[in-house]
This record gives structure tokens, sequence and C-alpha cells, in this order.
């Protein structure tokens, strides 16, 4: 029987040793740090256009997270490819030959994949608030404020959860293109269009990514958004229980399927 | 040992592999033939646990795949040439399957070296081709050093010293006391490497023997004797005096005669006894490709496909010989004394002629159906020929 510290290692080797882990990882991160400095420019250039009830809802925290909107979307890429790639190079005969014991194969992949994300979704996230709030001047917050330090590493375990969410899509897809076809379009578009319909607004703000993003608010409703039946806690807390679902429905399939 | 007991795989209707028993011993190269699409790389998943058989079970060593103790350093198996993430080295690649069973970093260079990548080690695997691609795939199976290794067709897109140093390989594996379990649709490179020939057509055990039982049961020799053209009659008294002496005798579409179970000087003696001229006498030796051939088409004729080749294959000679259509294509074992135009002596690959099954008529045991409906019709016709 595999060690899953034998696991361990091994898909450390495997995640290290393809450039995408590096260039998705990096994307994520350039992204979400650049756009979401240039935003809080933005906002604080043109602040006296906001609108009255924007203005009071600023949230220079939440606004110093603007660029995870795109940000994510790498994420959902490494997510995917992580898993997605042992299923298009054929890879999972190879390593499911090696690992029978599948259950270790795939928590083992998604730990070591997982624990990455989440690493780089921190450095992120902190790097996001610190840049942030130096465009913001003035308007911006501070670290010790309260409830600051919440959304920050909130931010950091957002990024982190997409990823591990994708990877158990792309376990039950089994297939890269399938699950980034299904997964990109429903981040960037769907699921930001239907929270902005007034019908499906209550739907939506259960959506994995609408209910999680509450994490990063400081501000209760910040910047005017709707106001949600669940706190940022609650709402992180949905956003787990999708990754656990997708991640359990991945290792269904894998456990039952032939590889 | 890997034993397998009634192992069925069926996909929907389709059934890839069917009631399948065998067992593969240590100390030898057990070769898996099939033609393409015959169930032998379902087959190899369901040894390796990928694919969960219908019914039946495998095992390796008395347990199943799934709950061997550490499997890679046990079995090693090349599936899927192309089975690597096209950006990772090879190295590393082999670096991750050597990290799962604990195998030092040191034996990957090694193994590197023993399919002679170690030059490319720090390429990425896109770049290969597909013999480097299985010089790949066979370092993954020999990493952990494991006393039971499966390969798929392994020589797949090697060039003829990529083949050479195959063969050597899984010899040599198995000279140190390993079990080698070999799949490939190339007889003659079977009978190169193998000991033992495991042989399934359509997901079913064709054949389980060793290659030399092989070779005597399937393979037909037989000798080629041409009479003068100006004199049937000649031709005539040859074939009775060869039946007579104990032989076989069928015609071929050219006028000779294709004689087995006689030695080449008895049928020159047999010949100028009763003063027949013979313009040619000739040794053939149907090749195991043939006698493979003729094994897996056999099957693969009585399950679904004899009508349709019957139809495309038969016409013409029907005609030159006066039979009805109908009558003909019922009985396709029987081309017996004379057999039609345009069907030649050893069948050959591409148009196959659908009185293939009897042609091994001296061997001890063709395919057991095919046997009697040769050897019988064949002693009428030639007694019919007497009179």
């Amino acid at each position: 029987m595999a060690s899953v510290p034998a696991v361990l290692t091994s898909e450390w080797t495997k995640i290290r040793s393809v450039s995408s882990t590096t260039w998705t990882l990096i994307s994520a991160f350039a992204v979400t740090v650049v756009m979401g400095a240039a935003l809080a420019a933005l906002l604080n250039a043109t602040f006296d256009d906001l609108s009255e009830a924007e203005q009071a809802t600023f949230d220079p925290t939440f606004v110093s997270f603007s660029g995870t909107v795109l940000g994510q979307l790498a994420m959902v890429v490494f997510g995917v490819l992580v898993v997605g790639t042992e299923y298009s190079s054929g890879m999972i005969r190879t390593s499911l030959a090696a690992v029978p014991q599948r259950a270790t194969f795939l928590f083992s992949k998604i730990a070591v994949a997982g624990v990455l994300a989440l690493g780089v979704g921190l450095l992120t996230s902190f790097v996001s608030f610190f840049l942030g709030q130096a465009m913001l001047g003035d308007r911006g917050t501070d670290i010790g404020a309260e409830n600051v330090l919440r959304a920050v590493i909130g931010g950091g375990l957002y990024m982190g959860l997409i990823a591990i969410f994708s990877m158990g899509v792309a376990a039950m897809l089994r297939s890269s293109m399938l699950s980034l076809g299904i997964l990109m379009p429903f981040f960037f578009l769907v699921s930001q269009i239907l929270a902005a319909v007034p019908g499906a607004k209550s739907v939506a703000r259960y959506f994995p990514d609408q209910a999680g993003s509450k994490i990063m608010q400081v501000v209760p409703d910040a910047m005017n958004t709707d106001p949600a039946p669940y706190g940022p806690w609650g709402g992180l807390g949905i956003m787990v229980l999708w990754v656990l679902a997708a991640v359990l429905g991945g290792f269904l399939v894998l456990k039952n399927r032939d590889a | 040992m890997i034993e397998a007991v009634g192992l069925t795989k069926r996909y929907g209707a389709k059934t890839a592999v069917d009631d399948l028993s065998f067992q593969v011993r240590p100390g030898a190269v057990t070769g898996f033939l099939g033609p393409n699409g015959s169930g032998k790389s379902t087959t190899m998943r369901m040894i390796l646990g990928l694919d969960r058989p219908t019914a039946g079970h495998v095992t390796i060593g008395g347990h199943p795949y799934r709950s061997l103790p550490n499997a890679p350093r046990q079995v090693g198996a090349l599936l899927d040439a192309k089975g690597v993430h096209g950006g990772r080295t090879a190295r590393n690649h082999l670096l991750s399957l050597a990290q799962l069973a604990g195998i030092p970093a040191a034996r990957v260079d090694e193994v590197l070296g023993v399919v002679g990548l170690q030059d490319v080690a720090k390429r990425r695997s896109s770049g290969f081709s597909l013999g480097m691609g299985q010089r790949l795939g066979i370092a993954a199976a020999l990493l952990g050093d494991p006393q039971v290794l499966l390969f798929d067709e392994p020589v797949n897109g090697l060039d003829p010293e990529g083949i050479h140093w195959v063969r050597n390989l899984m010899k040599s594996l198995a000279a140190e006391g390993r079990t080698v379990f070999v799949s490939s649709h190339l007889m003659s490179e079977m009978a190169l490497t193998a000991d033992h020939l495991i042989v399934i057509g359509r997901g079913r055990l064709l054949s389980d023997m060793s290659v030399t039982d092989f070779i005597s049961a399937n393979s037909a020799d037989f000798a080629r004797v041409r009479v003068p053209e100006d004199g049937p009659e000649d031709r005539q008294k040859l074939t009775a005096t060869l039946i007579e002496a104990g032989g076989q005798v069928l015609s071929e579409p050219g006028g000779a005669l294709r004689v087995t179970g006689l030695p080449l000087p008895r049928i020159s003696d047999l010949a100028h006894g009763c003063d027949v001229r013979l313009w040619e006498l000739s040794p053939h030796q149907a090749s195991l490709e043939e006698a493979y051939m003729r094994l897996t088409q056999g099957l693969v004729d009585y399950r679904s496909t004899d009508d349709a080749k019957a139809g495309l294959v038969e016409p013409p000679p029907l005609d030159a010989y006066g039979h009805p259509v109908g009558g003909r294509a019922e009985v396709p074992a029987e081309p017996v004394e004379v057999p039609q135009e345009g069907w030649y002596a050893p069948p050959p690959p591409g148009p196959r002629p659908a009185p293939a099954p009897p042609a091994p008529s001296p061997a001890a045991e063709p395919s057991p159906a095919a046997e009697p409906s040769s050897a019988a019709p064949a002693g009428e016709q030639t007694s019919k020929d007497l009179r």
C-alpha cells in the first residue's frame, strides 16, 4: 500500500515539475494584485462621483480585493489542470496502477495542490490589501482595524477554495476542456449576471463565489451590495459545503469508474 | 503469477472480454496475442485494477491488484506510451512514480540509463517520439524492480535496435524468474520472444499453450507437387497413389497438388513408382503468423462475418466449378479436392477466403470446430475421385 507521505511527495513532484503550475499561480497573483490596486486608485480618484449609498458603505478592504473577480479565473485554471491533465495525458492509468488506493491518490493530490493554492491565495490577499490601501491613501484602512485581518485572511482562503472546488469538478468531469468550458463562464459571467438579476438574486447568492466573497467584506453590505441572509463566516461556510460536495463527487466518480 | 478466473468485461451490450481464464507463470515470457480489439488491453487494465471486471476475478500472487501491499514494487506495467504529461521531463515523470514506492532517486537515473534515455532525461516528454515514449514507459515498469511485469504492445514504434533490445530484455527478465506478460498483435514478434502463448479473439480464449506446442499444433507444412499440364490422367493417377500411401492431397488453383502427411522423398518415389513425371516438388512451411491468423480469423468467422465474406470472395470460383452459390457459401469449410480459382495456398493477410480453416488438416488439433468438417469431406471427395 502506497503510504500517504509517499503519495504526497510524489504529487508535489508532479505539481512543481510542470510549467502550467507556475504560470497559472503567477497570473492569479499578478492579476488580482494589479487589478485590485488599479481599481483602488480609480475609486480613490473618483470617490466624489460615487452614489451616496456607496460612499456610506465604502469598504477600503473590499475595494482592494476587486481583482479577485479576474484573479480567481487563473485559480480555476490551476485547479482544473492539476486534476484534468491526468486524464488528458493518460497519466491517470500509470498513477492509479502505482496507487491502487484511489482515495489516497485523489485526496493527496487535492491536499498538495490545495495547500499550494491556499498559500498563494494568502500571499496574493495580503499583497493586494497593502497595495490597495497604499493606493487609497487617506481613505484606506489598517490591518489592525476591526475585522480587517479576518477579511484579508478570508480573501486568501477564498482563492484556495476556488482552486479546490475546480479540482473536484475536474475529477467529476474527467476532462480539462470540459471543466474549463463550464467553470470559466460560470464564474466570470453566469454567476455575476444572475447576481444582478432581481429574480435570480436570491438563488445566486448561494453560489460558491457569491457566498464565499462575503468573507472579504469588512463593512456590512459593502459598496451597497445586496444584503445577504448570512454573515461573512456563514458565506464562507456555504462555499466550503460546495467545495466538499465537488470533491466528494470527484472521489465517487474516480472510485466507481474504470480509469 | 497472474491468475484470471472467468474474467468478463462488458461495456453495455458489447462484451470485450468473455469468460477468460488463464495463468501466467513466473520464469517465462508469456505472449498475449489477439487481433486488434480482441480485449487484450482491457484484460491488462483489469489485471492492474484499473477496470473492474463485470464477472470473474484476476489476482497477482494471490491478491487482487488493489489490495497488493506496495504494488509498484511488485508489479511494473507499460500500458500506454503516451500516458505521460507532456510538460514534464522524463526524469521528473519517473521521479514522481519512484517516490510513490519509496524508491530512491538514484534508481531513476539508473533505469534512464538502462532504456537509453539518459541524454534526454531533462527534456519534456512532449517532444518524444513514439519509440522514446515506449522506452520511458518501459523504464517506469522497471523502476521498482518488480517480480511481475506487464507490457502492452511494447515494441510499437521502436526501431529495429529497440525491438531487439526489448526482446532480450523480456527474456532476461524471465530468466531471472520473473513473470513477464507481453501483449502484441504481431505473432512473428511473439514467436521470437515468448515461451508460452495465450491467444484470444473477440475476448475469448483461443489457445493457451507453449510456443513449441503452438507451432506443432498449428503450422501446416506441405509439399507442392506439379505434374505436366498435358496429362490430367497422370495427375489423377498420382493423386490416387499418394492417398493410398497415406497422404492427404488438396488441389491448388494452378493445377498443382498440395500434399501433406508424406515426406518429399517418399512422394518422389511414389511418383516414380506409378510412372508420373514431376515438374515441381517443393517443400512449403506455413508460418506461425499464418497459423495464428487462421486461428483468430476462424473464430471471427464463426461469430458474425461469415456471410459477408462469403459473398465477397466466393462468386468467381463458384461459377468456375458450377456449384450453386448458396450451397457453397454455407459450407465454407471445404475447398477440398478442387479448391476454387483465386484461392491460393497460404491464406494471405488481406482478403480472407472463407475456406481458411481446413488448411491445417495434417496437424494434430487446429480449432476443434474446424477439424471434423475439414477432415471428413476431404476423405469423401478423394474417394470419389478414385472411382
